[in-house]
């Protein structure tokens, strides 16, 4: 083993200093785009929507008048909707991700089913909402209803979860197992006790992050047909529904330009959501977040 | 140690299950008196039951105004408007899901077969109109009008005309920029029958499911030309600029609240249509009044919302049709 130190002349330090600074340079600019065409989008919506956005505008129907118009029925639809979707993700997603992680032997089979799930969290939302209306709509007479819609999305959002589950499961360290083994603990009491705890802010963390890529979703759910006006407040998740993104897109498709600014007012009631959303998993993640 | 770490969980926990719970709450707000599935219930203070519309989105906005009225009117009353295309509130119709199909072309033959089929009744009501506009941008001071014949030419992939001075002599010799909605809307299946006998559209013309984006397009393009709903062009007056078509008597006429009415602004005035199932006026009171409603309000809310209201005496006659249904 030859080990050479070269030292470099003082032309090759300057080129690699001027490097360096171009490599700065191209970085920097390529997050002032990002920053720039956020600000740009959020001063818009901000001064297009802010003057319609009041508590009226919250509790009140879509209405042919852009004054009148609120986002009610969207709303309470995106909660009811999210009700479904939030216990029937998480069971069966950190359901999956345990059997995966903790009891699926390690062959072929599992690995392909990993693989495809990898997959699956790529596939676009549409493809979703066409089988959410065929399986869900159609084949289980479910109709257009919240049900079917919160179905759809859950299947939507499952992926992610698995994906994000099985991540916090697998940084679980392996002393962790040994221990509880040699304690002479079962499997179930190991992913109880071990694994959960331990994996719990990771899982919530990657389940709050992909509901609010539910909430913000359109493309999957206007497929089931949750394009609709309604003017009263559901009783039941066999009811009609319709979602804020889809509000905030029928709106701004109108001819009228004070409708655009009502659809404006939306996104911020909907960025808001989002926000506090991702907040929550920020401040579940910091707070919750074992070190070993 | 332990207890603490569970207490944690527990709180996480129960962070996502408020989440779920939240869900929940609307269900205190209803009101005692609504029933889920009334669907011909019937009390003594106004009507309580439900009434299924779905159907195209150029007509959404007439019967979003109508139900918001309608919901006014009769607070218990569930009225459920969906926005699934011409085509696919015919397919929702024909499976019986639905009371009321509303429409931005008449029903097509196979349509009307497989309503039949299902041994479904239906009757067809005119509940507006709607005149197709042709416009460019303001800076264009050469296009004064357009005959039929030269909306073929521009807008037909066969004729192979690409610049205005093809058209016309004397026009400029520069290429026309061509916005058209997209495919799935009834305005592009209409302008497509209407002008080019359903033949292809020029391959290179700009095509947007969303009206606004046509606006944008010619606003932003000295040579665009685009065509949609007269309510886009009502809109933005300012900002584009309305050309008059050569109508089958050979007048040359732009299109307005007056011409689209009184059916001078041909061929490219369309009617807007509500086709309800006879069983559901009958035996669903909400629907019978709401289909009621419709024909009583349509011309006002149709105005409202950018579009053109038939003459007086069609609501009359549609009023005495659907009178006999009940």
């Amino acid at each position: 083993m030859k080990n050479k130190v070269v030292v470099p002349d003082e032309k090759q330090i300057s080129r690699r200093i001027t490097k360096n600074k171009l490599a700065q340079g191209i970085f920097f600019l390529a997050t002032l785009f990002g920053m720039v065409v956020l600000a740009t989008l959020i001063i818009r919506i901000f001064s297009q929507g802010i003057g319609y956005l009041n508590i009226d505008f919250l509790t009140n129907y879509a209405s042919r008048r852009p004054e009148d118009a609120g986002i009610k029925a969207a709303l309470l639809g995106t909660i009811w909707v999210m009700s479904i979707t939030i216990p029937v993700s998480l069971i069966l997603g950190v359901g999956t991700s345990i059997y995966l992680e903790e009891y699926a032997p390690k062959n072929k089979f599992t690995r392909f089913i990993e693989l495809n799930l990898a997959n699956l969290a790529g596939v676009p939302s549409v493809v979703f909402g066409l089988l959410g209306l065929t399986v869900f709509v159609r084949l289980l007479g479910m109709g257009r209803s919240i049900l079917a819609g919160g179905l759809t999305m859950s299947l939507l959002i499952l992926p992610v979860i698995v994906v994000a589950s099985k991540e916090a499961i697998r940084s679980i360290p392996q002393e962790q197992y040994e221990a509880a083994y040699a304690m002479g603990a079962t499997k179930w009491q190991i992913i109880r006790t071990v694994v959960l705890p331990a994996a719990t802010p990771g899982i919530l963390t990657g389940a709050i992050l992909s509901l609010s890529r539910g909430v913000g979703e359109t493309a999957s759910l206007l497929m089931i047909g949750a394009m609709t006006f309604i003017a009263y407040t559901p009783t039941s998740i066999l009811d009609s529904f319709t979602i804020l993104p889809i509000q905030i897109f029928s709106w701004a498709s109108r001819p009228q330009a004070e409708f655009q600014a009502v659809a404006a007012a939306g996104s911020i009631v909907l960025l808001i959501i989002l926000i506090l959303m991702n907040s929550l998993a920020i401040v579940i993640r910091n707070k919750y977040s074992k070190r070993y | 140690m332990k207890m603490n770490r569970l207490a944690k969980i527990g709180t996480s926990l129960s962070v996502a299950l408020l989440l779920a719970a939240c869900g929940n709450e609307p269900t205190d707000e209803n009101d005692t008196g609504t029933n889920g599935d009334t669907s011909d219930g019937e009390t003594s203070e106004g009507i309580a039951g439900s009434v299924q519309v779905d159907g195209s989105s150029t007509v959404f906005p007439i019967l979003e105004a109508v139900a918001e009225e309608f919901s006014i009117a009769n607070p218990e009353a569930r009225a459920t408007i969906g926005v699934s295309g011409s085509g696919g509130g015919f397919e929702k119709f024909i499976a019986g899901e639905t009371d009321m199909s509303n429409a931005s072309r008449p029903i097509k033959e196979e349509e009307a077969a497989l309503v039949e089929e299902a041994g479904i009744e239906y009757t067809e009501f005119q509940i507006a109109l709607d005149g197709l506009s042709v416009v460019v941008n303001p800076e264009n001071d050469w296009v004064d009008y357009l005959t039929l014949e030269e909306l073929e030419m521009i807008w037909g992939e066969a004729s192979g005309v690409t610049t205005w001075a093809e058209v016309r002599d004397g026009w400029p010799d520069e290429e026309i920029k061509l916005f058209s909605p997209g495919t799935d809307s009834g305005t592009y299946d209409y302008f497509d029958e209407i002008i080019l006998d359903g033949e292809q559209i020029k391959r290179d013309a700009s095509l947007s499911e969303d009206d606004n984006v046509l606006v944008q397009g010619v606003q932003g393009s000295t040579n665009g030309l685009a065509y949609f709903g007269y309510a886009y062009y009502a809109e933005n007056m300012d900002t584009v600029k309305i050309v008059p078509i050569e109508n089958s008597e050979g007048e040359i006429i732009t299109p307005s609240d007056e011409t689209v009415q009184d059916g001078t602004y041909e061929p490219l005035s369309r009617p807007l249509f509500i086709y309800v199932k006879n069983e559901s006026m009958k035996e669903n009171e909400t629907a019978y009044e709401f289909a009621k409603y419709t024909l009583e309000m349509a011309g006002e809310m149709a105005t409202e919302v950018g579009y053109v209201a038939l003459d007086d005496s069609l609501y009359e006659e549609s009023l005495e049709t659907l009178e006999g249904l009940k």
